[in-house]
């Protein structure tokens, strides 16, 4: 089984809540799509060619400095489970684990894990470049992957038109390529009601959201991804600098929702919160939506401070450890939905207890 | 259906509403029914890649001075408007101006103004590894008896030599 514990951090050095905001702001993702001149895309492509797109991209990473001491993992010699597994981990997409029935993975598909980065190659594009950060931090995100792309760029070609920049298999990503995106929990202004206004504003603001995964996923939890929607006809720093303005705006609205749920209705919200502890402290079966719910209402009540003694960094590893492959990873077997609902509200009780006693 | 509020978007929700005078149902759009705080976006975000297929059916016009094919992955239009997805960045030189046109409806703008680039000096082994891949792509053409294909290989493995 794959070990992610192997890693250069670990693969979860987003989840330790240093970050600016890092309450609200879960984590901060910036990527660059990027394709090698002389080849089809992946999805055109043949095996073949898939994999000789592979080998070049080894050998750049191999003497590329800001790659230094990356991990390749062939996610295409992976089983299911530990596709899965990456995927829950948010260190690749659906579509490189090939999770999709009808878009099994592809061969030649695989990833570069670094501290807090990462090189997708043969998704989509031949190469997605991320950075991932725990927290608000749009700006040093970019520097992270500027500096990977920068260094790339000057050991393969790029596929650059002089028009439309950079070129990638899908239009809407041309042109920058960047796709920068705030993964932000908005409970404040869910239970105001606000939050219908706040996302047509982004729209406004030529930015989008969508849920925990990514394109096409729901939103679960009150937890949003907010991304720049269009990739050509502003610079990056354009790009970046408006994404941090307005996320700036939304966090400071979440915090005005949160004041105001405690002045208006403080018993009602400091009992609904704590039925969301209780039930996780005690539950003995959770499904996933259930379990992210009652984690959404925890977390707020630990942003309002009513809840002590329980760290972010918990909360956020609770939201990715209870996830079914790494639930099946730690018990060590495959899991029916009813074993992975019961094996869920033991792995929660159990970290919620370790935490307990400091507070009640 | 029209929104019964403003009567210009088309309505994404229907409120059912029964009460003495009987039931009524009033079709809202996005935004009227967001100003009577209903949400009806929340649970499930646009699919941006569906949506974005369906405008390229929509709006892809076939362009008098594009080609039929890419010269190099052989992909045509209406394997773009199938998928959503082009098959090389050569397909950006195939079908320019179309794509120029759908850039600028899903960008606001066609003109790059992110940072600029140069890609480095080819290497003779990588004109090498090029042949081989078009040679290969020749072969298979042939077995497969896709004459055209291996005509349009031909020439450019030619421009190559």
């Amino acid at each position: 089984m794959l070990d992610l514990s192997l890693l250069p951090d670990g693969g979860v050095s987003w989840l330790d809540a240093s970050g600016e905001h890092a309450s609200i702001v879960l984590s901060t993702r910036i990527r660059l799509a990027r394709n090698l001149e002389g080849f089809a895309f992946p999805g055109r492509a043949r095996d073949g060619e898939r994999l000789r797109v592979l080998a070049r991209i080894n050998e750049a990473v191999s003497e590329s400095p800001p790659l230094h001491g990356n991990v390749l993992v062939r996610v295409d010699e992976l089983a299911g489970e530990e596709r899965l597994l990456l995927h829950e981990r948010h260190l690749v997409s659906r579509e490189l684990a090939g999770l999709d029935p009808q878009h099994p993975v592809r061969s030649g598909a695989a990833v570069y894990l670094g501290d807090g980065t990462g090189v997708l190659i043969n998704e989509e594009d031949h190469l997605r470049l991320q950075a991932l950060r725990s927290g608000f931090g749009v700006a040093e995100a970019y520097a992270t992957v500027d500096a990977m792309d920068q260094d790339l760029g000057r050991r393969v070609p790029f596929a650059f038109h002089p028009e439309f920049g950079f070129l990638t298999s899908c239009p809407t990503n041309t042109g920058t390529g960047m796709r920068a995106s705030v993964l932000i929990h908005l409970p404040g202004l869910v239970l105001t009601k606000e939050i219908g206004k706040t996302l047509s504003g982004l729209q406004q603001m030529g930015l989008t959201y969508r849920g925990l995964y990514g394109e096409g996923s729901e939103v679960v939890g009150n937890f949003f991804q907010i991304s720049n929607q269009t990739t050509l006809g502003r610079s990056e720093q354009d790009i970046i600098e408006q994404l941090t303005y307005v996320l700036r705006t939304v966090i400071s609205r979440e915090e005005d929702a949160r004041r105001v749920l405690l002045r208006d209705a403080p018993y009602i919200i400091e009992d609904k919160l704590w039925r969301a502890y209780g039930t996780l402290r005690y539950a003995r079966s959770l499904t996933f939506e259930e379990a992210m719910n009652y984690l959404s209402g925890v977390r707020l009540a630990v942003g309002l401070k009513l809840i002590s003694g329980l760290s972010v960094y918990t909360l956020n590893k609770l939201l990715i450890f209870s996830q079914a492959a790494h639930l099946a990873q730690a018990e060590g077997k495959a899991l029916t939905e009813s074993e992975a609902n019961l094996a869920r509200a033991r792995y929660v009780r159990q970290l919620l207890a370790d935490e307990a006693g400091t507070h009640g | 259906m029209l929104c019964d509020g403003c009567k210009e978007r088309d309505s994404v929700i229907t409120l059912t509403r029964s009460d003495a005078q009987g039931v009524t149902e009033l079709h809202l759009c996005e935004r009227c029914a967001a100003e009577r705080g209903i949400e009806t976006q929340l649970a499930t975000p646009k699919p941006a890649l569906t949506d974005f297929i369906l405008a390229v059916q929509k709006q892809l016009p076939a362009s008098a001075t594009d080609s039929g094919r890419c010269s190099f992955c052989s992909s045509t239009l209406r394997d773009f408007k199938t998928t959503g997805r082009l098959g090389c960045a050569y397909c950006y030189g195939a079908f320019e101006s179309s794509l120029r046109d759908l850039l600028r409806r899903v960008h606001g703008a066609s003109r790059h103004q992110g940072k600029s680039y140069r890609p480095p000096q080819p290497h003779v082994e990588e004109g090498a590894t090029m042949l081989a891949e078009l040679r290969d792509r020749l072969r298979r053409a042939v077995e497969q008896e896709q004459f055209e294909e291996a005509a349009r290989l031909r020439d450019q493995i030619k421009v190559l030599e």
